[in-house]
């Protein structure tokens, strides 16, 4: 497996030339410089709250109508082992053995990057950041390249093999289509319980994170997750145990990823100009994945 | 349940210092049907007096809307003296939609602009109070030890009649 970070830098590099035909007038996305639209929307994750029901599995299942799971979501022995986000399940709870033989359990899914590492790798534009502030995709373009999955630093975009005419990329997208837009809150959040999530504008979780730290020093670890990490995310968490213990990189970036290939980037919305160059970095993707991915070569070739 | 209330009495005036008129006027109730977010669960029979007994505490629930002596350093600094509220009811605070345009916007123009801000919504105050001060106490901890759960929570959960045809085989067979 070609490590993402090289490849991403390979694509930069094959895709230089085709820089130089800049296309005026294209808005292009200026890495680095976005501090997140000004009234989006986020969601206070607060880990020390969770108790592990699964409820919010099951209320994204029910949301986003994916397929029957394998087990119900009471059943507790998915905790035996740490599961990832799947094409079948946008999000999923995972259980930490911390302390003392104290337990964390974390839910995990899209984080809604100000600047997602997955849109400004995907060179058909199927991603958008809305300005509600989540992160969406258009399935009908994607041609099932997986440079998100692999650009993305949480680890969550999924693949769908099962049908040729299903999305290919599937992931969290902050109910978008059925609740965020009209102002709502996504569906696990709304279940949840224990209000493990708090919804509202990310200015003001921003605010609410430090002062839960302040006013309970003793109960939190002085952090707001997500909060700078690869240029902020909508999705901020707290904790009581390092960050490291709980599947997540303590020392993540705040640059957003992509500013590592921020030349390469302001290029994103002039797919089809570079299209000839980026084939090689795919191509070299496709051919470490064989079987896979030889068709859809062909028909990213035939859009051409 | 005439005998639960007398000792109740009892025991919040021995333990208490002030106990305003207010919290007795209103008529403390024994028994609370909690039923006003049903969904997924029927509604919770809520033993009220049995938990008056055991804590004597009105404040580790009501924080400090009863008139009873505030315990709770976060409320002391503003409610020290401020006495029995109107509203002594959870629901009366804690909305059941707090995540509304309107209810995000009442929280963020509240006056002043600090403390209640992050006020849980109902089923988070109901769950974080009830089930936090359960696993300390050795109380119940089950979804189901509460509230059973119904048809559609079932139905959500692909439990009970609805689970997963698969799931029927032999579990132990992946590993
Ligand atoms: S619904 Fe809430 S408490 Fe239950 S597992 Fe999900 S985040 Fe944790
Ligand atoms: S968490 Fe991953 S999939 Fe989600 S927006 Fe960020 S980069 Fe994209």
């Amino acid at each position: 497996m070609i490590d993402r970070r090289d490849f991403l830098k390979g694509c930069v590099a094959c895709s230089v030339t085709a820089a130089s035909i800049s296309v005026a007038g294209k808005n292009a996305f200026a890495a680095g410089s976005f501090e997140g639209y000004p009234d989006a929307m986020g969601v206070l994750v607060d880990l020390t709250r969770c108790v592990g029901c699964r409820s919010c599995e099951a209320a994204c299942n029910n949301e986003q109508k994916l397929p029957e799971p394998d087990l119900p979501f009471d059943d507790q022995s998915v905790f035996m082992e740490q599961r990832r986000t799947t094409p079948k399940a946008y999000t999923v709870v995972n259980k930490y053995e911390v302390a003392d033989k104290n337990t964390l359990f974390r839910k995990m899914q899209c984080n809604h990057c100000n600047e997602p590492a997955c849109l400004t790798s995907c060179f058909v534009n199927a991603y958008t950041k809305t300005k509600e502030g989540a992160v969406i995709y258009n399935s009908k373009v994607c041609v099932g390249c997986r440079n998100c999955m692999i650009a993305c630093p949480f680890n969550i975009p999924a693949y769908s093999y099962s049908s040729p005419t299903n999305p290919l990329v599937k992931k969290c997208i902050f109910c978008y289509d059925t609740r965020l837009k009209n102002g709502r809150p996504p569906a696990c959040v709304e279940i949840c319980p224990q209000q493990v999530m708090t919804f509202g504008h990310r200015s003001d979780l921003i605010e609410m994170g430090h002062e839960r730290i302040k006013s309970n020093p003793a109960k939190y670890v002085n952090k707001l997750y997500g909060e700078k990490e690869v240029g902020g995310t909508s999705w901020m968490y707290l904790s009581s145990v390092d960050f490291d213990k709980i599947g997540l990189d303590n020392h993540m970036q705040n640059e957003p990823i992509i500013s590592n290939v921020k030349d390469f980037l302001g290029m994103v919305p002039m797919v089809l100009s570079i299209w000839p160059a980026l084939f090689t970095g795919i191509h070299l993707l496709a051919t470490k994945n064989k079987g896979e991915h030889g068709d859809h070569d062909h028909k990213e070739g035939d859009q051409q | 349940m005439h005998a639960v209330k007398r000792q109740m009495i009892m025991a919040i005036t021995g333990a208490l210092f002030l106990v305003s008129s207010t919290c007795f006027g209103a008529g403390i109730p024994d028994k609370v049907t909690i039923d006003s977010i049903q969904k997924y669960y029927s509604a919770v029979d809520f033993n009220h007096a049995a938990h008056i007994n055991t804590l004597k505490d009105c404040g580790l629930c009501h924080h400090h809307t009863t008139g009873a002596q505030v315990n709770d350093p976060n409320c002391v600094r503003c409610h020290k003296n401020s006495g029995a509220q109107a509203v002594v009811s959870c629901k009366g605070c804690h909305a059941a939609e707090p995540f509304t345009p309107e209810a995000l916007k009442r929280q963020r123009d509240q006056v002043p602009p600090i403390y209640h801000m992050d006020k849980v919504g109902l089923k988070g105050a109901y769950h974080l109070g009830c089930l936090g001060c359960h696993k300390k106490m050795g109380g119940p901890t089950g979804c189901q030890d509460c509230h059973k759960r119904n048809v559609s929570g079932d139905a959500i959960f692909h439990s009970n009649t609805y689970t997963p045809k698969s799931t029927n085989e032999p579990k132990q067979s992946h590993h």
